[in-house]
């Protein structure tokens, strides 16, 4: 069994596969009731591909999004980033590779409210390897007129692109989304997906994007539905739209 | 049906929410009350065993020593207005050689009636028996000493009196209100080995010294009515034809001026260090609820919504502030009560009760209590006031973000060479200056606590090296039982050991000036002396002026004069001669308030030619026992002091004492330190804690994380460390004025050392409660931050 996975997984990298997972199980125990967030979840995701998580709420997608982004393990299970397991790491090398590997992008935005948007990317670029200086992150998201500007002093919109800028600016291998435009207004939405699409076209970052909003699923490269802690069902996407003729 | 409201229920879920930086809060107000009825509490066990044992054994009002005087005049003194009872006995020096104890050692022999005991300053008898009448070498010897030594009844030593040898046997083991603090001649601490007081029978002592039908010692007890300085001006002039040295109130007598000095010390403790406590835990609070009440704004608008009043909101979060106080006030009561056992039990290895009567004032407990309770509402009020204020509808909107705009401070931040994350240290520092305030002002106070009690180490220092190395480098000092010739020095110098020999005159006297007047010794000194030297204000040394008076500055102060001043000298020995002399120099001293003359000068004034009453020896060390046991031979000399065995003692008696004092400041103002820095610690945690959570999302590993928190915490507080030490010297300048008395002046002396020391145990403390909150961050929940929203 264990033979077979292995094989699969080197089979994997060879034909481009950036991350995989193999039968990922998530229990919270919370003493008196045991909810399972994941109850085996396999899959593989190539470089450079742009997957929608669509699912309600609970189904299980964020439980799986912690995990894949070194937030959270699983209970059972094993997730390969690069041949290497990353459900074996310690929390040293789980910081390392959400250093190094990863970009994040939440609902909520998190930008640190002490400095500004050039500041707020250059507090990742400081720590990153080879990464794309400040100003030229925030010009790819359209902010270079306001990177001197603090959050306070920013729309949730611009605040969003602030946050897709520090989220690149490190040329992540891989970019999770979380709800990304949940807190914002169609049309603010839709310049925050427009950055998304750019930076998965123009960086090759492989981009994942939690949402309950079915149209931002014709932007995705594959649809996986979730449904009570599985993958439901891939849906392969023959064309991706543009952000600009998503509608919802 | 349930006891507890609901709000009620939500002020106890707060506050065990709230545990850590409830108990942090609640330490620190403990510190404060366990001072005051520490200090409160050892000064009513203090004042309680005092006064039992001056009222079960009558100490008295007024004492005065005379040359000689027929008994027949005590009746005078009892027809003085407002004196009730007067009693006259005999009292002297003498000096003791004990076996298998080579250092010189001294009594002071007080006569007790031939029959039955004394009316005044009676021996409280511990056991044994009275000194038969017909048997002179019978005595009661004083307990402490008796137990230095391991005497038991029936043991005998030798003693020098009056130049002749006695074997005396102890009888009776007793002690006095008059020696609680028993300090023997020429020293500066109580020394059991080397001094101790015994009772003896009048008749015996009229013997030794040639004192039939005479008295040289008299106390008086004063009526309700009697006006003491009066008594004491009619005493002075009935007992000035037979040689009186001035009578003196009980204030005035030595070992009951010990005490009340370090009663007002207690005093003076309670009034200055908890305020400083409380003033802190006031800071604290404030901060703690403004936080609390930022996060609970939308259940604040809920409450509001519900119909709870505005007077409701407040008190809540008042209540909050009490319990946490009242949480402080308990474990203060407990520990101040242990700390004020401990300090009665210290007290009572110095002071010679023969009970320590352990009481709690109960004023200490209310008047601490009320104290804290103050500054708990005074530290809640303005928070409280401000919850009560909110709108329902404003209150459930959540706050908006903490709003950074671009100032020109931010402005010229953002071109500094920082990385970011000390951007943010140094933003969040200038955007919440009041909280930083707090924390500064906490840890100042802190370490002004530290210095302004440890630095009395440093005074003490001070005040033995001038005396040991300085003022008294003398290895012995002698006391002639009567001034004396000065061919009495020649012989000093025949004795084993002595290198040299340097006379000195001590004369008692009343010194005026105008209406003041205070007794002192006046000290004549060659004006080339070595071995007993006097200071300027620059602590040099300098010779004794040829013409006038020296005066301490203490005893300057108290006689309100300056160099130029003429005073008025009654000398109250030999012939009494009244001087008119000027002050012409001031010395620094430390211990009691003496006056300085040259000592031909001081002769020529006495008309006695050349005199001397002691002298300051120079010795061979390696000789010093041949020395002792050859001087307590010769038959002038009424007391012997080793300079050697001063400082031992000094060392034996005060290195526990320090030690203990040290550990408690040490550890109470290590405990402000911790509990403020560990509250700003906590409060930035939990306001920041979804950014420092994003921060570890985004790959800071917890070490960096902790950089931006505790980063803020070190610069204030090494911001708070130059502060303090500013208050800190400030703080001691005020103990030091308060503690000082005419016994003792403090100098006020802060070491480079003691600031060193102080600002270790505060960083010790801070970084120590740091470190116990950054490990939160290892715990904090990342993924909670992908979905709230602040």
């Amino acid at each position: 069994m264990n033979i077979r996975r292995n094989t699969n997984i080197a089979e994997a990298i060879d034909d481009g596969t950036l991350i995989s997972a193999r039968g990922l199980t998530k229990v919270y125990d919370t003493g008196e009731v045991k909810v399972h967030a994941l109850r085996g979840v396999d899959l593989d995701i190539k470089n450079g591909e742009l997957i929608v998580l669509l699912g309600p709420s609970g189904s299980g997608k964020s439980t799986l999004l912690n995990i894949l982004g070194g937030l959270d393990r699983p209970t059972e299970g094993e997730v390969i980033f690069r041949g290497e397991t990353l459900t074996d790491f310690s929390d040293a090398r789980m910081t390392k590779y959400r250093r190094h590997h990863v970009g994040f992008i939440f609902q909520f935005y998190n930008l640190v409210p002490s400095l500004t948007a050039r500041e707020n990317v250059a507090l990742v670029t400081e720590i990153a390897d080879d990464p794309i200086a400040p100003d030229e992150a925030l010009d790819m998201v359209g902010l270079a007129d306001r990177m001197h500007h603090f959050p306070a002093e920013l729309s949730g919109g611009e605040q969003q692109r602030v946050a897709v800028a520090r989220a690149i600016a490190k040329r992540p291998e891989i970019l999770f989304c979380d709800e990304p435009t949940g807190a914002l207004d169609s049309k603010t939405g839709v310049h925050v997906l427009e950055a998304l699409e750019d930076v998965n076209r123009r960086l090759g970052a492989t981009t994942l994007i939690i949402t309950h909003n079915v149209g931002i699923a014709d932007m995705a490269d594959r649809v996986f539905r979730f449904k009570d802690g599985r993958i439901d069902s891939i849906e392969i996407v023959g064309r991706r739209r543009k952000p600009s003729e998503i509608s919802w | 049906m349930s006891f507890i409201s609901a709000i009620d229920r939500k002020l106890i879920r707060d506050l065990i929410h709230l545990k850590g930086q409830a108990l942090a809060v609640s330490i620190i107000v403990a510190c404060g009350v366990a001072i005051m009825v520490m200090a409160l509490g050892t000064l009513s066990s203090l004042q309680q065993s005092q006064e039992t044992y001056y009222d079960r054994y009558r100490f008295a009002d007024v004492f005065a020593t005379v040359k000689r005087a027929p008994d027949s005049l005590a009746r005078r003194v009892r027809e003085i207005e407002g004196v009730r009872v007067a009693e006259t006995r005999i009292s002297r020096y003498a000096t003791l050689k004990i076996e298998g104890f080579n250092d010189p050692a001294n009594a002071l022999l007080v006569s007790v009636p031939d029959f039955g005991e004394q009316i005044l300053n009676r021996t409280l008898m511990h056991t044994g028996r009275w000194p038969d009448a017909k048997r002179p070498d019978e005595i009661v010897a004083s307990k402490s000493f008796v137990d230095a030594h391991g005497f038991e009844l029936g043991d005998q030593l030798t003693a020098i009196i009056n130049g002749r040898a006695r074997l005396l046997t102890i009888v009776g083991i007793g002690d006095s209100p008059e020696y609680i603090y028993t300090l023997g001649p020429g020293n500066l601490l109580p020394d059991d080995k080397r001094f101790g007081v015994f009772w003896m029978r009048r008749k015996a002592l009229e013997a030794a010294f040639d004192l039939n039908g005479a008295f040289n010692d008299i106390s008086l007890v004063l009526g309700r009515n009697a006006k003491p300085n009066s008594v004491i001006d009619e005493l002075d002039r009935i007992l000035a034809p037979y040689g009186g040295l001035g009578a003196y109130l009980k204030e005035d007598q030595l070992s009951n001026a010990f005490i009340e000095s370090e009663m007002n010390q207690l005093k003076n403790m309670a009034k200055i260090i908890p305020p400083v406590f409380l003033l802190v835990s006031a800071m604290l609070l404030n901060a703690l609820l403004i936080r609390l009440i930022a996060t609970e704004r939308q259940q604040i608008g809920l409450l509001k919504a519900f119909g709870y009043t505005s007077p409701e909101i407040a008190w809540h979060y008042v209540k909050l502030a009490l319990a946490i106080t009242l949480l402080g006030i308990v474990m203060g009561f407990g520990f101040g009560a242990m700390l004020a056992r401990l300090m009665t039990n210290l007290y009572g290895d110095t002071f010679r009760f023969p009970v320590m009567i352990f009481t709690f004032s109960k004023s200490s407990f209310a008047f601490s209590a009320g104290a804290a309770i103050i500054a708990a509402v005074a530290g809640a009020l303005n928070a409280s006031l401000s919850a009560a204020r909110l709108q329902p509808a404003e209150a459930m909107i959540p706050a908006p973000p903490e709003s950074y705009r671009r100032g020109p401070i931010q402005k010229f931040s953002a071109r500094l060479p920082f990385d970011e994350p000390t951007r943010m240290i140094m933003r969040h520092l200038v955007r919440w200056p009041g909280r930083g305030a707090t924390t500064l002002l906490g840890v100042a106070a802190a370490q002004a606590l530290l210095i302004g009690t440890l630095f009395m180490f440093d005074s003490l220092d001070v005040m033995l090296d001038t005396f040991f190395e300085r003022t008294d480098p003398y290895e012995a000092m002698v006391n002639f039982v009567e001034p004396i010739g000065s061919n009495a020095i020649e012989e000093l110098k025949d004795l084993p050991g002595v290198i040299s020999v340097e006379a000195s005159r001590t004369v008692a006297a009343k010194i005026r000036h105008g209406p003041r007047f205070e007794r002192a010794g006046i000290i004549g000194l060659p004006g080339n002396a070595v071995y007993k030297q006097i200071l300027n204000e620059n602590d040099e040394v300098f010779p004794v002026p040829e013409e006038g008076l020296t005066l301490s500055s203490q005893l300057a102060k108290m006689l309100d004069v300056g160099i130029g001043d003429q005073l008025t000298l009654e000398i109250l020995e030999g012939r009494r001669p009244t001087i008119i002399s000027p002050v012409t120099a001031m010395v620094n001293e430390y211990i009691s308030s003496p006056a300085y003359m040259n000592i031909n000068r001081l002769n020529q004034h006495l008309f006695e030619g050349e005199v001397v009453s002691g002298a300051f020896i120079k010795l061979d060390p390696s000789q010093s026992d041949q020395f002792s046991k050859a001087v307590l031979d010769r038959p002038v000399i009424a007391s012997v002091t080793l300079q050697s065995a001063a400082i031992k003692s000094f060392e034996d008696t005060l290195e526990d004492t320090i030690s203990i004092m040290m550990s408690i400041y040490a550890v109470i103002g290590g405990a402000i330190a911790a509990g403020v820095v560990y509250n700003a610690a906590r409060i930035s945690l939990t306001e920041r804690g979804r950014e420092l959570a994003s921060l570890r999302v985004l790959g800071f590993t917890r070490h960096e994380v902790s950089y931006i928190l505790i980063g803020e915490l070190v610069i204030l507080v090494l911001l708070a460390l130059p502060l303090g030490c500013l208050f800190g010297a400030a703080l001691a300048y005020v103990f030091g004025q308060a503690m000082s008395s005419e016994l003792f002046r403090i100098p006020i002396v802060i070491e480079p050392a003691t600031y060193g020391v102080c600002a270790l145990i505060v960083l010790v403390a801070a970084i120590g409660s740091a470190v116990l909150v950054s490990r939160r961050i290892g715990q904090l929940d990342m993924i909670a931050v992908l979905k709230t929203r602040e």
